[in-house]
This record gives structure tokens, sequence and C-alpha cells, in this order.
């Protein structure tokens, strides 16, 4: 009989936090940048330099590791991580292993239909290090430190994932939490979000753990889900055949789709972890905890439920929004102007995203202004603009630049519906004099007749009448008796 | 009179009174350096072009109405702490052409006070040693016989006031590194407590141990340099700003009814005799003074060498790790792979004593180990800080020798390292403990060779420990004293002479 195999998985997630400055000096942590330009003394450690901790790198920690649900560290310190590599300016790496900022907490997530809790063993800020860019022409390779020194946080669960679909719920929850939190942007393919997976396989029903690896460089979250199926497959292969997994660091290489070796347990380096003499224990006071606690958003979770039940939301329409914090944002300030809930929901959910494809940006680069916004949304419930205009006025709005104002270019574009009485008695006159077989129809009882007919007046109107009122108007003319004088 | 016989608050009076330009003084150092330093081999390296400038700028503040006590004066600098575009190598291969591309903190207010940084101070391999012979530039020798050393770390700077090469200089103190060289030469040197003086810019070798301090002729000086340099820096998070301050303002002599503890375990077998006679007269000048002196036990001062020695190069392996041959300094010729690169670089850049110290901190950190050395001397640092502040509750100061000997001869001590180690045996619980700790002279032994007594304070009572150096200063002359070697003209012909002795003893 084949047996069956049950996947563990515990993950350890890297986070860069987005402050404006570095960990331990001044230098801007902004992305990219010319080599070298965003580096001084203290980050490329230089002799004699020290490092200061940024009291924004500090809270930021504590506010994640409230959301995650743990318990802060109230006398946390710093430890050093001694490793020699050429991207590491003082060979070692400034972290936490003692007593880091947060330890046992949960996030719970929704994965195949189910809810489940993972459990956080412990969450700790640290350094990153520099960058090496190999030039194959010149077989030389040069370190960039611009990266040195960028605060991250790492956040290592228990091994309480059993499918990739918990894995990838879990990466989502944490950057909905730290996005929603705004200290950190998640972006995996910008790096300032990385994943290691740690994994075993063991029979279906065994409760003991199997030997595990460690996969890392892996930089989306496509490359998770690969790794993770590849990683399993390796494993129940070798065991399968009488093999044994043997306990080893392994990197993921995205263009073959498979992991390689890097180094077993026996060669796992020393890290020497010792406390950081340059850096005193930090002394968490209990009012540095409360503003942080207060900081804390409403997240996404209580904001959807708040949504569905303040603003009759679909669940579906709520959880859309709900997704980024700046939609959800948006939406609540879109109808604090004063357009109608379900069609500001109806607008940031389809509307937008779709417009936002045609014009190939992407959602982060879109920040409408909330008033002109619920202007235009207005004016299309009211009818006093087409839809397909509306639409064209929408990606205008979005991919302006500079301010934007809905009602001057509407007029400019002269798509106002003007709503000419006569223009409009003579456009239904017309139409319906000249298309006696639907007339026919509709006064026979087929009645889906009339959307034709409106279709045409529209057609005479130039769009500049409200569907509404030609509707009205339509029906009324057709329920006229027909015309004696024909 | 030369000029170079002043003291640093001397001078300071003479160039506000306009006796002396800026010039004239950093030009008399620069002078002393070129014609005697082959005797002492007391500086690594003595740029004169931004010491002209510094001169020039402090000239500038005074004329301007800044009239700090130091304006105008030149200070020496050890090699290990940073001076902006200056040769700043730690006496090692490994930092060869290294030039630090900011000021140390000390370094930056000695500058803001109008004071002039003056030539670099030779010193132990990284301020790994106690008798400043590791250096990569060649052995330091002591200025009251040039066959001994100077003793170490700071030996350059000992030895170069000592020998009026420069008026006053900051060193470094990890494990006695300022007040054991100053005692070995006859001058004062003051280890502050720690956090008093900023650490930024000084390169580390026990980060949580280090402290900048002053060398000097008398401990007004030494007040003086603290009085610029002590305070929290923004750019150190260890340092801290205690609430006495005004050094030099502090110093009224007055020690009537300050209670002297005297620490039992000092005065065993461990001292040479002539050491414990001379510290036993600095005791009784001090009551003389209006001291009280009052027996006290320091029973764990026993464990201080050894914890600090696992500390100390704990720390160190890490701290030094950065000398990788990547970024900046020596880089091997040959090599082929990254571990090649590193192995080499370190390998053929750092002298033995450094090697020494890195494995062994290396060692104590390993994995299986940590907890048996590392952990263990964490605790009994601890111990050492509860038991000062236990003993600092029946006395006000300690008073106690700084070395258990007098200056040994060159290539002596380095043949016997463990004995070495154990010779800091008074001077490292002050930097375990954290505590301010000041060395003075206070006579010679019978070969001629100084011998310095020590005041150590609670953390933070460093004003009073200067106070009670200057009481007796005020009382004594062993800190005018004048090594034979800079009377002129003999200078270099004595180095001769007694160099030849000390080839005709070896």
């Amino acid at each position: 009989m084949r047996e069956r195999w049950e996947t563990v998985i515990g993950l350890e997630v890297h986070a860069e936090l987005s402050t404006a400055s570095k960990i331990f000096c001044g230098c801007s942590t902004a992305f990219g940048g010319e080599p070298n330009t965003r580096c001084c003394p203290v980050c490329m450690g230089l002799p004699g330099t020290l490092p200061v901790l940024n009291e924004k790198v500090l809270e930021y920690a504590v506010r994640a590791g409230l959301a995650l649900h743990c318990e802060i560290d109230r006398e946390t310190r710093f430890d050093r991580k001694n490793y020699f590599y050429p991207d590491l300016p003082k060979a070692y790496q400034i972290s936490q292993l003692y007593r880091p900022i947060a330890r046992n907490g949960y996030v719970d997530i929704v994965a195949d239909g189910a809810e489940k809790r993972i459990r956080i063993h412990e969450m700790h800020m640290e350094e990153d290090a520099g960058k090496l860019v190999h030039s194959e022409f010149e077989r030389v390779t040069y370190p960039d430190y611009n990266r040195a020194g960028t605060p991250l946080l790492e956040i290592v669960s228990e091994p309480d994932f059993r499918s990739s679909a918990e894995v990838l719920a879990y990466l989502e929850k944490i950057r909905s939490l730290f996005t929603y939190m705004g200290i950190s942007d998640c972006k995996m393919q910008e790096g300032s979000m990385r994943a290691d997976v740690n994994l075993s396989v063991r029979p279906m029903g065994e409760t003991a753990y199997g030997v595990r690896t460690e996969t890392k460089n892996i930089n989306s979250l496509r490359a998770i889900e690969h790794a993770i199926e590849s990683e399993r497959s390796r494993q129940i292969h070798v065991i399968t055949n009488g093999g044994k997994v043997i306990q080893e660091t392994r990197r993921w290489n995205d263009d073959l789709k498979t992991s390689v070796p890097m180094r077993s347990k026996e060669n796992a380096p020393d890290y020497r972890y010792f406390p950081e003499p340059d850096l005193p224990a930090i002394h968490i006071s209990e009012a540095f905890l409360q503003a942080a606690r207060e900081s804390l958003p409403e997240f996404a979770e209580e904001r959807q439920a708040r949504f569905v039940k303040e603003y009759g939301l679909p669940e579906n329409d709520a959880a859309r929004l709900v997704a980024r914090r700046e939609t959800a944002e948006l939406f609540e300030a879109v109808v604090a102007q004063g357009a109608g809930a379900h069609s500001a929901a109806n607008w940031l959910v389809v509307h937008v995203p779709h417009v936002l494809k045609t014009l190939s940006e992407s959602a982060e680069d879109a920040h409408p202004d909330a008033s002109e916004l619920a202007e235009l949304i207005r004016r299309t419930e009211r009818g006093e603009i087409s839809r397909p205009d509306a639409l064209k006025v929408l990606g205008a709005l979005l991919s302006a630049e500079t301010p934007f104002g809905v009602a001057d270019y509407i007029r400019e574009n002269g798509m106002a519906v003007e709503n000419d009485e006569s223009a409009l008695e003579d456009a239904v006159r017309r139409v319906i004099a000249a298309n006696p077989k639907a007339v026919e129809e509709y006064r026979s009882g087929k009645t889906k007749a009339i959307g034709f007919l409106i279709g045409q007046a529209m057609k005479e109107l130039k769009g500049k009448s409200a569907p509404a009122t030609v509707h009205e108007r339509m029906e009324a003319a057709l329920r006229e008796p027909p015309s004696v004088t024909a | 009179m030369e000029i170079l016989d002043l003291t640093a608050v001397e001078l300071g009076e003479r160039i506000r009174k306009r006796e002396v330009s800026a010039a004239e003084a950093v030009e008399a150092v620069y002078d002393a350096f070129r014609e005697r330093n082959r005797n002492l081999n007391a500086y690594a390296a003595f740029e004169i072009d931004p010491a002209r400038t510094a001169a020039q700028a402090a000239q500038t503040l005074l004329d301007g109405g800044g009239a700090s006590a130091l304006a105008g004066v030149p200070v020496g600098v050890k090699d290990n702490i940073s001076v902006k575009n200056c040769l700043t190598t730690c006496a090692s291969r490994i930092l060869q052409g290294y030039r630090a591309p900011f000021d140390a903190t000390a370094v930056r207010k000695l500058r803001g006070a109008g004071a002039v940084p003056a030539g670099t101070l030779n010193m132990d391999e990284f301020a790994m040693g106690s008798t400043s012979e590791t250096s990569c530039y060649g052995a330091v020798r002591n200025p009251w016989n040039v066959g001994h050393v100077p003793g170490g770390s700071s030996g350059g700077a000992a030895a170069a006031v000592a020998a009026r090469e420069c008026f006053c200089a900051l060193g470094s103190d990890t494990g006695g590194s300022v007040r054991q060289p100053a005692s070995y030469c006859g001058v004062t040197g003051f280890k502050p407590s720690y956090g008093r003086v900023s650490r930024y810019g000084l390169v580390a070798y026990g980060s949580s141990l280090d402290q900048i301090g002053p060398i000097a002729r008398d401990v007004r000086d030494c007040a003086a340099l603290m009085d610029v340099i002590a305070g929290a820096d923004p750019f150190d998070a260890t340092s801290r700003t205690f609430p006495d301050a005004g050094f030099l303002d502090a110093l009224n002599g007055d020690i009537r009814g300050l209670r002297v503890g005297v620490p039992e375990e000092c005065f065993g077998d461990g001292a040479e005799e002539d050491v414990k006679a001379c510290v036993q007269e600095f005791l009784d000048e001090l009551r003389r003074a209006g001291a009280e002196l009052v027996s006290i036990s320091l029973p764990f001062v026993r464990y201080a060498v050894p914890t600090y020695y696992i500390l100390a190069t704990a720390e160190a392996s890490s701290n030094l790790s950065r000398f990788d041959g990547v970024k900046y300094g020596y880089r091997t010729e040959h090599y082929h792979t990254l571990e090649e690169l590193y192995v080499r670089t370190r390998s053929e850049g750092f002298g033995k004593e450094v090697q020494k110290r890195i494995l062994l901190g290396t060692f104590v950190l390993s994995s299986g180990y940590y907890d048996a050395y590392y952990n263990k001397a964490l605790k009994m640092k601890q111990l050492i800080v509860d038991g000062f502040a236990e003993a600092f509750g029946r006395c006000d100061v300690m008073a106690l020798p700084v070395s258990p000997t007098t200056a040994p001869k060159l290539g002596e001590s380095l043949s016997d390292p463990l004995k070495m180690y154990l010779s800091d045996v008074f001077t490292v619980p002050a930097n375990l403990a954290g505590l301010p700790g000041l060395s003075v002279p206070c006579g010679f032994d019978r070969n001629g060779l100084p011998v310095g007594a020590q005041l150590l304070g609670a953390v933070g009572a460093d004003a009073l420990v200067l106070n009670a150096g200057h009481a007796y200063q005020l009382a004594t002359d062993w800190h005018t004293r004048k090594p034979e070697i800079c009377r002129p003209p003999l200078g270099g012909d004595v180095a001769e002479r007694q160099r030849g002795e000390a080839v005709e003893n070896a």
C-alpha cells in the first residue's frame, strides 16, 4: 500500500522595515541608488565606529510584535552574529538571539477553506548585509554597501504549516498586517520580504518530526510554492527509495525550479553569538508599550466585518476593499464625501482596478483624490454623465500627475449630460418613426425591444441625456396611441 | 626653561597671555619628534601639515576670544584614536596606510576647545599588551632607562610625555593601558568611569572595557583634558553624562576626612618590595594631608585577570574580524579564493600577540565552550561590580599599586606571557567594574625606575579621585621629576649609553 505523506513546514520570514534611515546610522534606506552612495563610516563598519539604535526601528518592532500577538521583552538587547563574508562590513551582524524583542505569538489564517492558527516562536530585529555584484566579464566581485544596515525583522514560526496554501496565506497575512501598520511594504520582488522554508515530511499519522532541510534564496510567492512542492517530492523520493534525508541548507534556483545543497549540518558555521557590548540593553517602558498598542490600526479583518455591518456590503466586496489599507481608507473617504457605499465599493473593486490595468499601472502607484472620485461617482449615480464617459474621466483622474478637477474635465470635454427636453423629445419621436418594426414588437408585448430603441435614441443624442431619462421618455411615447396622421 | 618643560595648563596660560603662539607650541613638539624620536620610538607617525592647520584654527579661535584652558596646546593622540585624514593604524600592519575619514569624538572635542591634535603615538598592536613591544613600528623604550619597556599599551604616550616629547596625550585603557605605562614612565594617567568619554573613533579592543583617558605631567593636566573630552555622545550609546563636572575647578586639594580604602590583597606577596614601600609612603602622605585610611578586603580581585582575559579577548575576536582585507588596510598579494584572501591577509597582517588573543577569544565564544568561559566570566564581572559597590560603602576612594613591579626589561615579558597577563592584576578590576582609576608617580625603585600609585573611585566619582591625586601632588614632587634622557644636550648620548648597557645586560 502506498503511504500518504504529511508535509511539515516552518518559516523564517525577513521583512525590511520602511524607516527613512538605517537601523544604526542616519543613512537613507531607499531602494537602489548608485553603489556605495547610501553608506557612511558606521554602516561600512570602519574602525572606531559604533552603532546607535534608530528609535523608529524599536517602535516598529514593538508594533509588529503586538500585531503578531507576541509577548514583548521589556529588557530586550542585541547580540553579535559573527561570520566572514565580504558583504558584511564588520564581519558580524548585529542581531538578537538571547533576548529577542518578541516571543510566543500567533496569527490566524484561512487556507483551503479552513481557519488555522500559526504560532510564532520569536521575532527579532537585525541589520541587513550589503550586496555583492559579480562581474563575469572582469571575473571580479564588487561589494555594494547601500543595503548594509537596513533594518529587518525576522519572524520565526513554529513548524505549524502543512501545505503551501497555508504558507501563502500566512505570508499574505503578515504582508497585510505590516502594510496596515505602515512598517514595511513587504515586496518580495524588491527583496523587502524574504522567506526561508524549513521542511520535513512524515507518514500521515506519525507524530514525530522527520529530518528537516532549510531552503533559502526564495524570491517570490510563486517560487515559494514551487520550492515547497519540489522539496516535498525530493524528500519523499529519498525516503521511499530507502535513503535518509540529511539535515542541510539548500539553495533554491528559480530558473531550474530546483534546489541544490549549500551546506550540511556538520558544516554549519559557529556564529559565536554574544551580547553586543556597544548597545546597552533596552528597557521598554509601559508608556512606550501603551503608545505602541494605541498606534495599532484597525486591521483588515476587523475592518471587513465593520464594512459588512456598517455599509451593508457583500462579504466579497468588503474583503477586496480591505486587501490594501489605502483602498479601504479611500472607500471610506469617498463615502464620507457623499458617494453611495455600494457604488463606491463597486467602483473601487471593479472600475478602478480595471482602468489601472488598461493604464498598466499598479494599485500602489495610484492615489486618486477622494473628493474628486466621490464627485465622479455621484455624477454617474445621478445620470449626469454616461458610463463610458465616466470611465474615461476615471482614467484621466488615475493618470493625472497634478491636481485634477472632475467637474472641470467633464465640462471641458463636453461630457455633461444636457437633458435638453426638446432635443430629447425630437430624438424619441424620430426613433419611433424610423423603427416601426421595433415599435410594433414592443406594442405587441415584446417589451425587450425598448432596449434597441433607447440605444438608437442615445446615439442620436450623442450620450448627452441620462439613459434613465431616455428610458422614461421612450416608454411614455410608446404608450401613446399610434399617430393617425402618419 | 624649555617650552616643553611646561605642563599643558601652564602652556595654555602662556598662550592666552600671547607669550607663546599655538604655532610655536606645535613646532616645538614637532622639533622634539624629529630630533629625539629615535631615542624612544614613542611616535608612530607625526604628520605636521594637519597639525599646523589645527594650530592655525586654534589661533583663530584664541584671537576670537576662545579661551579654554587648553586652547593652542598640542595633544598627542594614541595610534588607535581616529584623527580625520590622518594615519590611524593601531600600530598594526593590517591597517597600514589607513586614514580615518572622521575625527573620534574626543578629538573633535579637543579641536572644539582649541587644542591641537599633533602626532600619533606608538603602542602595542591593537592595544594588546603591557609593554609597547608588539608595535609594527618597533618597540617603544622607557625614558628612564631605554633598556626597559615603557609599559603598555599606551607606552608611546607615556614615554613621550615623560621625555618632554609632547605636553600631554590621549591614551586608551582596556585593562590598564593608560595607568600602567604612566606608572612605568613616572607620569600621571587617568582612566575615566566607563561611559564618561565617548568611544566613538577609538578602534575597539574590548568594547565593554575600553575608555579613552589622558596621560600628562600631572593631575591638573589630566583634569583639564577631562573637562574637554568628557560627556555623553549621541554617537556612542554606552556614553553617559555624570552629575559631577568641571574637573579642573574641582581640584581644591582638600582631602581632609576622605576615607581611603586600602585593599589588603594588594599589599601581599604579589608586589615587589620597592613598589610596596613607595605605595606605603603614598598612603602616609595621604594621611598627612588629612585622609583617613581604612583597611578593606577585595577577595574577588584574584578572579579579575582570568575574567578580564576571557571578556576582552572574546570581544576582540569579534571587533577585529572586520580587518579582512576587503575594504581598507593591508591585503595579501597572493590569493585565489575568498578564504585564502582572509586567511593570508589576517595571518600576515596581525602580529603574534593579536593572533593569540583572537584565537583565545574565538575559543571562549565557540558553541560548547560559551557557558564554561564567556558566560561564567560575565557572571564573575557582575560579582566584581557588586563587590566594589559594597566596598565603596566603607570608603570614598581606594589606594593600591598600579603594577606589582616596575618596568621590566625589553623582551623579558613577551617570553613569559602568563606572567605578563598576571601583572595586570591591579589595573583590570577598574575596567571590569567601570571605575575611574588614576595613576600618579610616587617614587622610584632601587634601579631608578618610577613607581606609580593608583587611586580608584566608585563609578562616577572621577572628580573625587582626581582631587585626591591632586592633593598628593601638592604635597610631593615626584610628578615633576625628569628623566636624564631629556636633559639637553645629552639626550642622544644618554640613549646610546643606556642602549649599550641594555645590550651588555642582555
